[in-house]
């Protein structure tokens, strides 16, 4: 049946169509559809039996008549081609060249659905990258190989962190290839027109791979804009030893999407019309992060993913959160308080920081240091809460020091510039300093002997002067300076001079413009 | 053998035709790629099949055979120190023959049967023979003793012939009797059929877990079960994995069921440097893995669970006590919810079938203490993670998981994002075991019943006056209600609170336990007294005692009591010498 056709169709709702089968036709495979147009639509394959197969659509279903068209079983799976022309380039969400140049030279294909990784072959991440952001660094830390999403609302600035991770990150001994990746679903132009600046602005514009599906694309198409993403990834990763940095965007337009075919297709829904199977779904994109034994490559995902209205119960950041490892959390009202990167630390984490971090790889107080800001920042809160009922002059002295430890935590480790880098050392620094405002008796998660070496100050006031309030002080040097080359934004030669801005790989590593 | 051919493909549920001669829940092998699957209904329409591997590209038309037996697991040496997928295939071996990926169709023996093992009689010839006959045993590995039993469903006879001492492999006989049987190192059983036993025994005695919340508060007994509920990031994982490395059972079965595969890895990397606290041996030697991690096949992840079950049933019948860590049993759960989706059966509770309950009930009830076939007590305890949508307990999956489960873990989220772990609640949770475990504990330290009454009640009224303090503050309190919030922060910091990361506090013994909570319940009593005799409650606040109490659990090691005895004897010291004072300037 390879390569043959079939006319008519029997039934068209939504992305599904159902058409009689002469062939029979394999669970999962490809099809092309032709409509009056003779336009080519690809599908896939949902249900086969002897008597008829139902089709799940990749792009709109308009102009489709029930007579006139043409279904093409192509008796594989929707693939992508890749090779290391991959970087620079920019495609659809279907992985077709989406920036007027052809397709890339290779004649090798890849499955665009991957195949689990075998548990036993994996290499359990543990190397610190440092993204500058000391609510990252210091209290949820990135890991090589990590998924860490970012849960955040409309309007809030979570693509601004994300350029700004991608910027900064290294990793800090590492001077090893790595490459971006970049998945655009359902968003703005503009949005994707901020990543390709950023990207551009730091010089790494040549070692990034987009797939664009963007908001005026059909919604199917970005159930597999980060299939394809995902698959150009594992290529860069296990095939040709990168480092790399997937950025998928955003999760909660592909989640959308999941929902309407599965609605059309009648399915008994779970929470919120979602389908009972979204955990799973996800889990077979977000589970295509990680290390293994066979290559030196990685790939670290930071998907985002609005949370609809700000709700981390909604069952898209719920799910998200019982699969990835951990998620950084953008809070509007640190937002609204000015507060940038707003990232609200308590319902942050990050599940693979316990062994990143520490002795060795970023220093020996860093846990205790961590788990001891958590739980002061964690008596703030209730302070404010008691503060704002009784009134501020009413606390004890004790409470009155935590309000004020909280607003400098806010304004002082949170709050930072958008092109400030700061190193592990100056992040944990500023972390000792406002701990020196608290009582010495309330630090209990720091043993004595930390206490003795980092804490500053033996009557537990230093630090006050003297701090950098935030903006973009030490950032000069490692940000925006990216000279870049290209004019065409998405032309595949970008040579960049960047010096330190990069992702997920090597300090200065990589200057020599791709493809 | 049977072959019909697929008349339907709907994902990883295939319906066939011709198959009417096979029995629900045989083993099929599934279109020309030879996939496992296994019959999970039968009708007019054909045989509904489930598929354990990735299915995408099959067709309608394709073959389908029975191999006449159901799903089963091969039990034998060699299981410990493995790590297995959901139908248990060893995922080792399934790397070296198929890559860093896996490959659907890859086929590998649960057991190399090549394999060969030093056997020890344990019977003679003339001996009775019947289920669970204890037969000889094999050093499985250095902490454990495998004993090789007659499976449990031997006829009654007399061995009338038994192999002596040397090495076999796993399909020798090694043993025969007059009933006309042959007994090998391996044996077969199906995973949704529960072993047989004679009797259940009453859970008397405790899993000792090295967590002090559970083991004081809310203790599990050996043939336990329970339940750990909780949002994403609240530490289900952390919680099960510190069990599997420190509690007393004999063998741990950890089946990791639609979660992460770095997980997977993390216990692969870390157990076997992991010494076990008791034994000095790596923790490995006694830990079977089960993994099917929430990227491969659901339908596999199904059935995982009872693969994970059927080899602690194996273990137990040895007369072991085995514990059953299966995280997360709410992913098992959706599993169930998508295959009965797909067979377009009508759900009941958001989408789960109305079958869930039944399916949680017969699952729990393979836990239990038990006197074996072969005689000997054994124990499963089981410990179920439950991953509850939004950290909403009120969903089906918690809810009807608690009709079967005696001990409840209930995870709070505030407690996480303050980072006091394990965040175990002790609000939300209970365990019914206590008046059980009270004789057991008799003989240890009698003093833990009225302790841990103790420290409840007081941590009960603590969270009712913080009610109040989020309205008016702590200091509008009197003062013997401000010892109160003093006293419980002790027990959150000195004695809840334990971090797995901390290389002294991470595992504790029971006897540090005891010491721990009787000396922040001694700081409590005099404190009180004191307070009575007049003393303001500010100079107790600030008795340098008070950080001495809530270090000792990271200062003093697990043989190390009298650490805590000399704290103990610094706070009546204390004490006395706020009672020698002269009463403090007037008022406060
Ligand atoms: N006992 C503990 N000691 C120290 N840290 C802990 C402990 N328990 C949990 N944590 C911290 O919380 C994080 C999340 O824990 P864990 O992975 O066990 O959560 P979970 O409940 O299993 O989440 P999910 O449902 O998403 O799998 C860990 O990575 C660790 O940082
Ligand atoms: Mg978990």
């Amino acid at each position: 049946m390879r390569g043959i056709e079939h006319r008519g169709i029997v039934h068209a709702e939504g992305p599904i169509l159902v058409a009689e089968c002469t062939e029979r036709a394999g669970f999962g495979e490809l099809v092309a559809v032709y409509g009056r147009d003779g336009a080519r639509r690809v599908g896939r394959v949902l249900d086969s039996s002897d008597r008829s197969v139902a089709i799940q659509l990749f792009s709109s279903n308009a102009g489709l008549s029930l007579e006139e068209t043409r279904v093409e079983y192509l008796a594989r799976s929707l693939e992508l081609r890749v090779g290391p022309d991959l970087l620079g380039r920019i495609f659809d969400g279907l992985g077709r060249p989406a920036d007027d140049y052809p397709e890339i030279l290779s004649s090798e294909f890849r499955d665009v659905n991957g195949s689990p990784i075998n548990p036993a072959a994996r290499v359990y991440p543990r190397d610190f990258i440092q993204t500058g952001i000391s609510a990252i660094d210091g209290m949820n830390t990135l890991i090589r190989g990590q998924k860490l999403p970012l849960f955040s609302g409309n309007g809030l600035p979570h693509n601004r962190i994300a350029a700004q991770i991608t910027r900064q990150a290294r990793i800090l001994s590492a001077d090893e290839p790595f490459a971006v990746v970049f998945a655009a679903m359902g968003i703005k132009y503009d949005v994707a027109r901020f990543f390709v600046e950023s990207f551009e602005r730091s010089g790494v514009l040549a070692r990034v791979v987009m797939f664009f599906s963007l908001a005026d694309s059909p919604s199917i198409e970005r159930l597999v804009t980060p299939r394809s993403a995902l698959t150009a990834a594992e290529y860069l990763a296990y095939e040709r030893g990168m480092h790399v940095l997937v950025i998928l965007t955003d999760m909660t337009n592909y989640c959308e999407a999941l929902r309407e075919v599965s609605a059309s297709r009648g399915e008994v829904p779970s929470r919120k019309g979602y389908p009972g199977y979204l955990y799973s779904d996800l889990a077979s994109l977000y589970e295509r992060a990680g290390r293994i034994e066979s290559s030196s490559g990685s790939i670290t995902q930071i998907p985002i993913l609005s949370m609809p209205n700000d709700d981390i119960t909604n069952p898209i950041p719920d799910l998200t959160g019982y699969i990835t490892e951990g998620q950084i959390v953008v809070d509007r009202e640190l937002s609204q308080k000015g507060v940038y990167p707003p990232i609200a630390v308590m319902p942050s984490l990050s599940r693979l920081m316990k062994d990143g971090i520490g002795e060795g790889m970023t220093r020996e107080d860093h846990k205790d240091l961590s788990t001891q800001l958590f739980a002061s920042y964690a008596r703030v809160r209730n302070v404010r809460n008691l503060s704002a009922i009784i009134g501020e002059e009413e606390l004890s002295v004790l409470d009155k020091t935590y309000l004020r430890f909280g607003e400098r935590f806010e304004t002082e480790f949170l709050a930072q510039g958008e092109d400030e880098d700061r190193s592990i050392g100056e992040t944990l620094d500023i972390g000792w300093r406002l701990l020196g405002a608290l009582p010495r008796e309330e630090l209990l998660r720091l043993s004595l002997s930390l206490i003795e070496r980092h804490l500053p100050g033996a009557d537990g006031r230093t630090g006050g002067a003297g701090v950098s309030d935030g903006a973009g002080a030490a950032g000069g040097a490692t940000a925006s300076g990216g000279a870049t080359a290209s004019g065409g934004a998405t032309a595949a030669g970008a040579a960049t001079a960047s010096g330190g801005a990069m992702a997920a790989g090597g300090r200065g590593a990589d200057a020599k413009g791709g493809a | 053998m049977i072959e019909g051919r697929i008349t339907r493909v709907m994902g990883p549920v295939v319906v066939a035709g011709g198959l009417g001669g096979v029995g629900l829940f045989d083993v099929v092998e599934v279109g020309e790629a030879r996939l496992a699957g296994e019959v999970i209904k039968m009708d007019d329409g054909g045989a509904t099949i489930q598929v354990y591997e990735d299915n995408t590209g099959m067709r309608p038309g394709e073959i389908v055979r029975s191999l006449g037996v159901p799903l089963s697991v091969t039990l034998g040496p060699g299981l410990l120190g493995t790590i297995y997928d959901g139908i248990q295939r060893p995922l080792e071996r399934l790397k070296a023959s198929s890559g860093s990926f896996i490959a659907a169709g890859t086929k590998s023996e649960s057991l190399p049967l090549d394999s060969v093992w030093d056997f020890a009689p344990a019977a003679s010839v003339g001996d009775p023979v019947g289920p669970g006959t204890l037969l000889g045993v094999v050093r499985e590995t250095e902490l454990v003793e495998h004993r090789v039993m007659a499976p449990p469903g031997a006829r009654p006879g007399r061995v009338s012939r038994i192999a002596p001492r040397g090495r076999y492999a796993l399909r020798d006989i090694v043993a025969s009797s007059d009933a006309g049987e042959d007994f090998r190192l391996v044996q077969e059983w199906p995973v949704r059929r529960p072993r047989p036993s004679r009797r259940r025994l009453a859970p008397t005695e405790p899993l000792m877990t090295g967590l002090r919340v559970i083991d004081i508060l809310f203790p599990i007994s050996k043939g336990g079960t329970a339940a750990i509920p909780g949002a994403f990031g609240t530490g289900k994982t952390m919680t099960q994995h510190a069990l599997a490395k420190f509690c007393d059972a004999d063998i741990i079965v950890y089946v990791g069921c639609g979660e992460r595969g770095n997980e997977m890895t993390e216990v692969l990397t870390e157990f076997p440097h992991l010494v076990d606290p008791r034994t000095g041996r790596s923790i490995m030697e006694r830990t079977v893995l089960i993994a099917n991690t929430s990227n491969m096949p659901v339908a596999a992840r199904e059935v995982s669970i009872y693969t994970g079950i059927t080899l602690a049933e194996y273990y137990r019948d040895m007369g072991y006590d085995v514990a059953v860590m299966a995280d997360s049993t709410s992913r098992w759960a959706e599993a169930l919810r998508e295959l009965s989706g797909r067979l377009e059966e009508m759900p009941a509770e958001e989408g789960f079938p109305a079958y869930l309950p039944t399916r949680l009930a017969e699952f729990y009830e393979r836990g239990g203490r038990v006197e074996t076939l072969g005689g000997r007590p054994g124990s499963i305890s089981i410990i179920g993670a439950v991953s509850p949508p939004g950290g909403d307990f009120s969903e089906p999956v918690t809810q009807h998981t608690k009709r079967f489960i005696r001990c409840f873990w209930g995870l709070d989220k505030d407690l996480a994002y303050a980072r006091h772990y394990p965040a175990i609640s002790w609000i939300d949770s209970y365990s019914e075991y206590v008046e059980e475990l009270k004789d057991w504990w008799d003989g240890v330290d009698p003093a833990w019943f009225a302790l841990r009454s103790r420290a409840m009640e007081l941590l009960k009224r603590e969270q009712r006056l913080q009610q109040i303090v989020r309205l008016i503050g702590p200091d509008a309190l009197p003062d013997e209600q401000r010892l109160i919030l003093i006293t419980a922060d002790l027990l959150k910091n000195g004695f809840l609170q334990q971090s797995s990361f901390d290389e002294v506090d991470r595992f504790c013994s029971p006897r540090k336990a005891i010491l721990l909570i009787r000396a922040i319940m001694d700081f409590h009593t005099r404190a009180e007294a004191a307070i009575k005799g007049g003393t303001p409650l500010p100079r107790i606040a600030s008795l340098p005692v008070r950080e001495r109490l809530s270090r000792l659990k990271s200062e003093v090691s697990n043989e190390g009591a009298e650490g805590i005895e000399a704290a103990m004897r610094e706070v009546a010291a204390a004490f006395d010498a706020i009672g020698r004072a002269p009463a403090a300037e007037e008022g406060r």
